[in-house]
């Protein structure tokens, strides 16, 4: 087949990049990158509306994301406190406190709101650090090559076997308690798959001829890694941190219910150990159990459905018949 | 000191035009998609090939010459829609029932298309690949099907032994031959060789184009040769059809075309590639300005106007049809046979 | 071996000198001569043409010519300064040496739009003048006209023709003095090629560019070759003039190549067999196991068949003059 044979329509040119009129014939350079992204951004956008899940994936998100935001303003700072609870122990759900109470009085539907706070807090950054860490990795080992690389990627290939968890366990558990210890334990645990798919990219992107286009331009190392591997492996990136959050939420859930968590704040996870230890398996008070976790599943299903989705509309190859 | 024209040529094909063809082609149309985004990729083509007669088209990328190979067959997407009559043996292959036309594949005719590297499965043994369609066509035992690869092979001139052989164990020459191999697997009547040399170097495309030739010669099959480099089909073939958005312009004995062609576009193709000796090609490199028109914005008129050397005003008015051009030659251009008309002014 | 004497001409542009490229077997297997001994010069203004099969090594010597594979041996001279290996030279060098490569759709990346290709080099060597007007006059020197109408592009929003046109422009833009291409011309329509070529040919013309045209075609090198080089598994086994390499070609390679053209009058002399392999060069002549001039006795006539099976005939020198590295050619 050729390619340019009708059966493959090429874009007609400049959908809508800028057209230089006679008047101004002289868009700068700058103003072509602008908008160009403007028109890419549109593209994308018009793309990935037709996925019905990653759009119900997108309103879930909004939907937490605006109730985290909104927390200081629906439930209050002070929610937290023990010392001020409003109601009694372990109450059903009521007309005054939707979801009931906890062991010490507090609203459990104020703590599921502002829980959201730490997990969507914790789920982005935990993801964007070992998307990092995974991205530099893998960059650098698909560029360079060499023992150099080999030897890094036998050490990832050592953390990807390494039961993320029991790392993470050992991480917190030596490190002060924190919040910010849970994000670095998951950070650190969780790059190696990353940086697999990096490296993968990135070597398949240097075989391409505009690298040794570049490379006879003069252009050295760090050109090339920048101006012409990162935005290649981009899009697999940004796929791949909306999928790392999901599973950033759950790691922090788990750490939090195992009691590695900052016993201070209140989280999904915490909420769940709470339960646990408050006895709720046992004397069947669902309401307590109950919210956290699905509000868990939901917020991890929704990030699973907007990473799919993305990763659709960006590497079309990926695609399966919907 | 130029080769002899190969005379039979010009005398089979004007034979052959009266006689019933193996294949016939009758205003074939071949339209991607439909409605106010409908794309025409072949607009209206006729063609005949007799047995042991071997036709070329050539063209550029996207003039239709793919979509028409993948038409004979109808291999094409499902979003193209085609009118018209193919005619395989006197039989229409574009009504044909699925069961026949799956029969109609590999006995009546098979394709051979370009980059023999992606049309390879690349986890099968090529014995295997080439026995398949006798397995599955001919209900061969097993025994017999390995035989029938190793004859094949021999006859592509591999020796029978490299059946165990993987395709990435073969340099691309190699995979050319096992290509061709398996598009003979069922004794087709007619063979679509679809670039059959692109990519490969000339001493290779040469031993590649003299097989094809003996093959054609031995079994009387039909050639069907599609390539944009207007010297291999003149040296392969013996009738030649340039192709230009979705129409043939020109057709004709293939030296005759190539020596002189009547269409400017046929002139353009056959001087883009030099004869080394002639004085007038030396450090004169001749192209074509312009793009191939794009297929679903076609210029008015004569479709080639916007890029032709000697085009009138007329052009842009009218289309052109296919003229008669001398014995068993034809050309659409306005200049072709019958006098300019009076007052018409080159542009 | 010199059948006609070079005129006493000045210091080559580029040049290179029993260079040899060797690449290391992997697992035990015999390490690839890919590069096996050459020396060739270019001249200010020259455009060369390097003829060969694929896997003759005519790629990887006009990579060693680039600097983009260290040599194994021998030395690449630019302008008499030796090059150099060291980043800053390279870079140095790789601003007045450019690279245009056969495929211009992989050699764009898909996510920079043409302004972007082309200002590349700019950015890349810190382009103190105005990079628009330099973008600018690259596209219009290359037949980007008016050249504002390509900036905002995508490559695939170009035809093949228009793409190969930007890469040219992307090496034109630091004002080189030589081009290297690899196969220019070899994945456009035929229609195109004459374009391309034409405009190489305008380049040298107007700029005074020397150019090194890496091709299987011999066709090309005819359109716009002062000289041409042919190349058999790692050697030039014939060079001179394009006049008096196409058509009195006197190697049995160089014919044999000749005779396979569609358009040559001669009987076709089909070499059987694909290309010998870089890891295994015969002894003797190189060609000897494909010659058709040994395989005939007509070497054995001319009393050099023992010459060719046990001696290899020397490398030949960079110049301008016509040679062949063939005993039996030199014999006559």
């Amino acid at each position: 087949m050729t390619s340019a044979d009708p059966s493959t329509p090429t874009p007609s040119p400049l959908p809508d990049g800028p057209v230089p009129s006679p008047r101004s014939a002289v868009p700068s350079a700058a103003s072509i990158v602008r908008a160009r992204r403007r028109a890419s951004l549109i593209r994308f956008w018009r793309q990935y509306r037709t996925h019905r899940a990653g759009l119900f994936g997108l309103a879930g998100l909004a939907l937490v994301a605006l109730t985290a935001l909104a927390a200081p303003l629906l439930v209050g700072g002070d929610v937290q406190s023990v010392t001020r609870a409003p109601g009694k122990a372990l109450e059903a759900p009521s007309g005054q406190f939707l979801l009931g109470t906890d062991q010490f009085g507090r609203p459990l539907l104020g703590l599921l709101i502002w829980g959201a706070r730490i997990s969507l807090t914790v789920g982005l950054l935990a993801a964007a650090l070992s998307v990092a860490i995974g991205t530099l990795v893998g960059v650098m080992a698909g560029h360079f090559g060499g023992w150099p690389a080999t030897v890094t990627m036998r050490i990832t290939d050592w953390f990807l076997v390494m039961p993320t968890l029991v790392l993470a366990i050992v991480l917190a558990t030596v490190m002060s308690r924190s919040v910010w210890t849970v994000i670095v334990a998951i950070g650190v645990t969780s790059w190696p798959t990353t940086a697999r798919l990096v490296r993968a990219q990135t070597i398949a992107v240097e075989s391409r001829p505009y690298i040794e286009r570049a490379r006879a331009l003069g252009g050295g190392h760090g050109h090339i890694m920048t101006r012409h591997v990162l935005p290649n492996v981009m899009p697999l990136v940004l796929a791949q941190t909306t999928l790392g959050i999901s599973s950033a939420i759950l790691t922090e859930a788990t750490l939090a219910f195992l009691g590695l968590g900052d016993p201070t704040i209140v989280s999904w996870g915490g909420m769940l150990q709470d339960a646990r230890e408050a006895g709720a398996v046992s004397s069947g008070h669902w309401w307590y159990l109950a919210p956290p976790g699905l509000a868990i599943a939901f917020v991890a299903l929704a990030f699973t459905l907007c990473g799919r989705a993305i990763e659709t509309v960006l590497n079309p190859k990926l695609a399966v018949p919907r | 000191m130029k080769r002899a024209p190969r005379a039979s040529g010009v005398v089979e094909a004007a034979g052959a035009r009266g006689a019933p063809g193996l294949l016939e082609i009758r205003d074939l149309r071949v339209t991607y998609g439909s409605g106010a985004s409908a794309v025409p990729a072949v607009r209206g083509v006729d063609l005949a090939v007799g047995p042991g007669q071997k036709l070329g088209i050539a063209g550029e990328s996207g003039c239709g010459k793919s979509t028409l190979a993948l038409a004979l067959l109808r291999l094409l997407p499902s979003s193209a829609r085609l009118s018209g009559e193919i005619l395989l043996d006197g039989e229409d292959v574009l009504t044909m029932k699925w069961g026949r036309l799956r029969a109609v594949r590999w006995a009546g005719a098979s394709i051979v298309f370009q980059g023999a590297m992606h049309s390879l499965n690349a986890v099968h043994r090529i014995g295997d690949q080439i026995a398949e369609p006798v397995l599955l066509h001919r209900r061969a035992t097993p025994a017999a099907g390995r035989a029938r690869a190793a004859e094949l092979l021999e006859q592509v001139g591999l020796p029978a032994a490299r059946a165990d052989a993987y395709p990435h164990e073969l340099s691309g020459g190699q995979r050319q031959r096992v290509m061709i191999a398996m598009a003979l697997a069922c004794d087709p009547r007619l063979i679509v060789a679809d670039e059959p040399t692109t990519a490969l170097d000339v001493m290779i495309q040469a031993q590649i184009l003299r097989l094809i030739e003996r093959l054609v010669a031995e079994q009387d099959i039909g050639l069907l040769m599609i390539s944009h480099d207007l010297a291999v089909l003149a040296d392969t073939c013996d009738r030649l059809a340039v192709m230009y958005a979705g129409r043939i312009v020109e057709e004709g004995p293939a030296r005759a075309v190539y020596d002189a062609a009547e269409h400017p576009y046929g002139r353009a193709l056959s001087a883009a590639f030099p004869r080394i000796g002639d004085p007038a090609s030396r450090r004169a490199p001749r192209g074509l300005p312009g793009d191939p028109p794009d297929p679903a914005a076609l210029p008015s008129g004569c479709t080639f106007h916007p890029r032709c050397p000697v085009a009138l005003d007329v052009c842009e008015r009218e289309d052109q049809p296919l003229r008669e051009a001398g014995p068993g030659r034809s050309a659409a251009c306005v200049r072709v046979g019958a006098a300019v008309p009076a007052g018409e002014q080159p542009r | 071996m010199t059948t006609t004497t070079p005129p006493a001409g000045p210091v080559p542009l580029l040049s290179a000198a029993e260079l040899k490229v060797t690449f290391p077997g992997r697992r035990g297997a015999a390490s690839a001569r890919a590069v096996d001994g050459v020396d060739l010069d270019i001249g200010t203004g020259e455009i060369v043409a390097l003829v060969g099969e694929s896997g003759c090594g005519k790629t990887t010597l006009a990579r060693a010519l680039l600097g983009l594979v260290p040599p194994t041996r021998g030395r690449v001279t630019f302008a008499r300064e030796p090059l150099g290996y060291g980043a800053r030279a390279l870079k140095a060098y790789r601003k007045r040496v450019q690279l245009v490569l056969q495929d211009p759709s992989g050699s764009l990346n898909p996510r920079h739009t043409v302004y972007d290709a082309v200002a590349e080099g700019l950015r890349i060597h810190a382009h103190p003048g105005d990079e628009r007007a330099a973008v600018a006059e690259a596209l219009s020197r290359a037949g980007l006209r008016p050249p504002e109408r390509y900036f905002a592009r995508y490559p695939h929003e170009l035809s093949g023709g228009q793409r190969q046109r930007v890469v040219i422009a992307g090496a034109l833009v630091l004002e080189p003095e030589l081009i290297v291409a690899d196969e220019p011309v070899a994945s456009l329509d035929a229609s195109v090629r004459g374009e391309i070529l034409a405009l190489l040919l305008s380049l040298r013309d107007e700029l005074g560019l020397s150019a090194l045209v890496v091709t299987h075609d011999l066709g090309l090198a005819w359109n716009i070759a002062d000289r041409v080089a042919v190349m058999y598994l790692g050697r030039i086994v014939e060079t001179g003039p394009v006049e008096e390499v196409l058509t009195a070609p006197q190697h049995p390679y160089t014919r044999a190549l000749l005779s396979v053209l569609p358009e040559s009058g001669e009987e076709p002399v089909v070499l059987m067999g694909e290309p010998p392999d870089p890891s295994r060069i015969p002894d003797g002549c190189r060609f000897h196991a494909r010659c058709q001039v040994l395989a005939s006795g007509e070497a054995a006539r001319a009393g050099v068949d023992e010459r060719c099976r046990t001696d290899s005939p020397p490398v030949l020198t960079g110049g301008a003059a016509t040679q062949v590295a063939c005993h039996w050619a030199t014999a006559g």
